[in-house]
């Protein structure tokens, strides 16, 4: 009963932290990508826009919820559903941290460890795009059938290169499961380089990793493969017959689809929990002194405000800045977040790379993306799994 | 609960497999034949053949059928349209189906008289590296044999497909 009470009590506090993290997420890439365009972004409700997301779920939900008389009424409901499951199904295999002990419990901070996490990842993932195919088709609309279609031939072209990068971290480690992964990247080589696998030899990893990462974000139609959802030429793609709650569910799908992308790349590569450097040269300081210099840039411009409200807001951003800070000096909870903290530093910051990517290229033509992956990025991961494969194969 | 499980996703399965045949809609038959896939990967599942499971929904259920429905969206084929049945398909329809389905209970049990019942966990090697191990050894032969076909098979495709320039 033990078991089934902790698992219940590790999901709740899993999709709750998903869910406020998808809502956020958003004022995030609103924010991020306003400062890249030098306007202020969301910045009315709440100090900083920081109550935006709030008032976006008031507003999506209170909004009439339309059918339009010419769908397909069972496969138009069920689409957004689909899309939805399948995105949030993924992140139950994601590790976040290592073991912690909670009012005398062991626990690992991962709702469930597959010995097949990564396929179950990517079948989890190829079951996605059905969402979006039959959004488009249910809808009966040109344009929806079209960004429906677009969006299918995409992601079945860029998952066989991202299957194919995948196997070469898989080739090292020699596991599927992803905890072990991340266990097999821990300790330092030289005494101050980290063994993620984008640093491992015998062939550099960097390659693989830069394709998973390219074909991560045509997987989750992202800017610059954002084509299924192409503003100028289908209106809005596969969801424009879609409102209320129905539209919030591909967009939440697509922010999910996002969050699990950047933390399986952090988990193949870049060494899941692993700090950067080793604790003996001041790894365990990194976080302290983030926060403390987060909150004095906060209390800086608080005492020189741009604007009025400023003087108020900001010192409390400054106050939660260095609690944060001494929370993460105390021995007892130190152990327990300081992997949650690598974790999400690396999530956070390749999640930072995608919007900043969508605030600077622009869009890829339909049969440029289609030449760019059969192309281009397929024979590279093929020659880099075969090259990857001999040399661990040959280098003991 | 192994034996709960196995009944309900075999239930399903027959019922989407049903689901297939009696829908007119191209769409829908595609999508309960996911269904099916689906099901079938929990049985596996449910026999210890877990990598069998995960291949099954990302070859079939994930590649293989998302190519057959954009192939339907593609040439956005209509609903079937149904002409009466003849008279012999009415009356022995069903009978020769028992009958088929029968024969084949029994010769089953002809073949494999003395067979052990499936018992759930008993099974160890599905795991990634037993299936691999036993592809690349025991049957390397067939492995390679049969991935040189679906090589013949893609160069064929290609070679049909292919438009002449001239």
């Amino acid at each position: 009963m033990d078991f089934l009470l902790l698992s219940l009590i590790k999901a709740a506090v899993v999709a709750a932290v998903l869910l406020t993290t998808l809502a956020y997420l958003q004022w995030v890439e609103r924010k991020v990508i306003a400062h890249i365009q030098v306007r202020l972004g969301p910045s009315r409700v709440g100090p900083h826009g920081l109550l935006q997301p709030l008032a976006d779920v008031i507003k999506l939900i209170t909004k009439e919820d339309l059918i339009p008389p010419h769908v397909n009424k069972f496969f138009y409901l069920a689409a957004p559903f689909l899309a939805i499951t399948m995105s949030l199904l993924s992140i139950s295999v994601i590790p976040f941290g290592s073991e912690v002990r909670v009012l005398g419990q062991t626990t690992w901070m991962q709702l469930t460890d597959l010995n097949i996490g990564v396929l179950f990842i990517l079948a989890v993932s190829s079951m996605g795009v059905y969402g979006i195919a039959l959004a488009g088709w249910a809808s009966n609309n040109k344009y929806s059938l079209l960004g429906g279609l677009r969006s299918s031939a995409q992601m079945i072209s860029y998952e066989l290169p991202l299957s194919l990068a995948i196997a070469s971290p898989l080739l090292l480690a020699n596991t599927l499961s992803l905890r072990e992964l991340v266990q097999k990247q821990g300790g330092f080589e030289f005494g101050f380089l980290p063994r993620w696998n984008i640093f491992q030899g015998p062939w550099p990893q960097i390659i693989s990793f830069l394709i998973f990462v390219i074909a991560g974000f045509a997987e989750t139609n992202r800017v610059p493969f954002d084509l299924p959802e192409a503003e100028n030429e289908l209106v809005a793609g596969f969801h424009t017959e879609y409102s209320s709650m129905k539209f919030a569910a591909f967009f939440m799908a697509e922010y999910a689809n996002m969050i699990t992308v950047t933390c399986l790349t952090t988990i193949l590569f870049l060494g899941g929990w692993q700090p950067l450097f080793p604790a003996s040269m001041g790894s365990n300081l990194v976080p302290p002194v983030i926060f403390v210099l987060a909150g004095l840039v906060a209390l800086y411009h608080g005492l020189n405000p741009a604007r009025r409200k400023d003087r108020f807001t900001l010192p409390v951003f400054a106050v939660v800045f260095f609690a944060l800070a001494a929370v993460f000096l105390l021995p007892a909870a130190r152990e327990a977040i300081l992997p949650l903290f690598w974790f999400a530093a690396k999530t956070g910051f390749l999640l930072f790379v995608f919007i900043w990517i969508r605030g600077t290229l622009p869009r890829f033509r339909y049969d440029q993306l289609m030449a760019f992956t059969w192309k281009f990025l397929f024979p590279v991961a093929v020659l880099n799994l075969l090259v990857t494969g001999l040399l661990v194969a040959l280098v003991p | 609960m192994d034996v709960i499980l196995f009944l309900v996703f075999a239930i399903i399965a027959v019922l989407c497999a049903i689901n297939v045949v009696v829908q007119t809609h191209p769409i829908a038959s595609a999508l309960s034949l996911i269904g099916v896939m689906g099901s079938l990967a929990v049985l596996y599942l449910l026999l210890g053949a877990e990598f069998i499971a995960a291949a099954q929904v990302i070859v079939y259920a994930g590649a293989v059928m998302v190519l057959f429905v954009f192939v339907i969206m593609l040439l956005n084929a209509g609903e079937e349209v149904h002409r009466g049945r003849s008279f012999v398909v009415q009356v022995l329809g069903a009978p020769l189906l028992i009958a088929l389905l029968g024969l084949l209970v029994y010769f089953a049990q002809r073949l494999f008289p003395g067979a052990p019942m499936v018992r759930f966990g008993a099974f160890r090697g599905g795991t990634a590296v037993a299936v691999g191990r036993a592809l690349f050894t025991q049957y390397l032969l067939p492995f390679e044999v049969t991935s040189v076909l679906i090589l013949i098979a893609i160069l064929g495709a290609i070679v049909l497909a292919r438009k002449e320039l001239d």
